[in-house]
């Protein structure tokens, strides 16, 4: 008789949750590619999306092994269903015009970075290691995306009001990031992951210095819309993943 | 016949055997020059070659695994394995002076110092690979590869490639 190995839940849902974010926020930028409204942003958008695959892998690399039932990082990409899908609902967002994609991003970023800083000092030698890796990528994405929020918010009339119509379209889905669930507070607990209340706060008071220097309002107040951390997703991933994960239900371990 | 302990190669001999190995976007510069090779050891006959990847998503990463494979194969070592490690993170504070050098000749920036301290991140003092000027402007943040950002110089007009601190 053989003892099954027994999953730790909480640990395997932590990698989906950040592996997730991390691969749909990167194939909805890629999605610019050839198509952004400049050179330099053409090739930046690109290369975001470029470190968030390459985190990614080590994400869903780390679940199938937490998991243990021999899933690799593109099983668990191509071959699960949405309401198996972890990720929060702003990275499902639509690209919408650039002043979308880049709010997007930014928000995420504003989380991204100090959740990763946090994770260093996780209790598990493998989180810490891919947090440690990823923290300096997250760095260099907020460096840019709190730039041109500044630049575009703080810009023309019209920057000014796409920019504002992109905050008010997507503050309330940045909520989610930081609200804790159950297994939230178990990995807090365990020294696993840390405190969501403590990011968030920090996140918010990093927000508001970035919007009075970019001269834009945030709808503080407005309800979180939640539940892609949980696998209740917006009609948005079903229509990702059928693109995303064409090729691999079609072609069943198609390779090049 | 066997291979015994007298003819297997110093870890040194196998370490200068890497500095022949190029960078695949970067050719003037060896993998060891970038600081890419974190170690290499004999476990029992096995040749270990440790590496770390420089950014997650780097498309070159695979390809120097299998450059570096390539190059023992060629030296002779058949029991070889290349290992990753993710910590302590990749830093362009491992990049070699001699590299640093040869980034200049080559027309790239190279990467300012003391990129492990966050605040020196920013607003690094880039000089012109072409005429040496300090006065030099970053017209983007990300370049032709995850390593490099785009700049220009406002003395020659040259636009280059830096190696951004990391």
């Amino acid at each position: 008789m053989t003892t099954a190995v027994k999953t730790d839940a909480a640990l395997f849902e932590l990698a989906l949750r950040m592996g997730d974010n991390a691969l749909i926020l990167a194939q909805r930028v890629g999605a610019w590619c050839g198509h952004a409204p400049i050179l330099e942003e053409d090739i930046a958008l690109a290369n975001v999306a470029l470190d968030l695959i390459g985190q990614t892998k080590m994400w869903l690399g780390l679940a199938g092994e937490i998991e243990g039932k021999g899933r690799s990082a593109d099983d668990l990409a191509f071959l699960r269903d949405a309401r198996a899908f972890r990720n929060s609902l702003l990275v499902e967002q639509p690209n919408g015009d650039f002043a979308m994609t880049l709010m997007r991003q930014f928000l995420f970023d504003a989380f991204h970075h100090p959740m990763l800083v946090g994770l260093k000092s996780s209790a598990d030698a493998r989180i810490a290691e891919i947090a440690e890796k990823a923290e300096k990528e997250a760095r260099y994405h907020r460096e840019r995306s709190e730039d041109l929020v500044i630049r575009l918010g703080d810009g023309t009339e019209e920057s000014r009001a796409r920019m504002q119509g992109a905050l008010d379209a997507l503050y309330p889905f940045a909520g989610e990031l930081a609200l804790a669930d159950a297994i939230d507070a178990e990995l807090a607990t365990r020294k696993i992951a840390p405190d969501l209340a403590a990011i968030g706060a920090r996140v918010c008071d990093y927000l508001k210095t970035v919007f009075a220097e970019a001269t834009l309002n945030a709808p503080w107040d407005a309800a979180v819309r939640k539940g892609g951390k949980q696998g209740a997703h917006s009609e948005e991933l079903g229509y990702i993943l059928a693109e995303m994960q064409w090729l691999q239900r079609a072609y069943p371990g198609a390779k090049w | 016949m066997t291979t015994g302990v007298s003819t297997r190669p110093s870890t040194k001999e196998v370490w200068s055997w890497l500095e022949g190995v190029p960078d695949p976007e970067i050719p003037v510069v060896s993998v060891v020059d970038l600081g890419i090779v974190r170690d290499v050891a004999f476990e029992g006959e096995e040749l270990v070659v440790t590496v770390t990847p420089t950014y997650s998503g780097c498309p070159a990463t695979s390809v120097i695994a299998l450059e570096i494979e390539a190059a023992l194969r060629r030296r002779g070592m058949e029991r070889i394995r290349i290992k990753s490690r993710l910590s302590p993170a990749w830093t362009t504070d491992w990049i070699s002076e001699k590299a640093r050098l040869k980034l200049k000749a080559y027309g790239i920036a190279p990467p300012a110092h003391g990129a492990r301290c966050v605040g020196d991140l920013k607003n690094p003092v880039v000089e012109c690979p072409h005429c040496g000027s300090a006065a030099t402007e970053q017209v983007a943040r990300f370049g032709s590869t995850p390593c490099k950002a785009s700049w220009r110089c406002r003395d020659c007009l040259e636009p280059f490639d830096y190696f951004k601190s990391f």
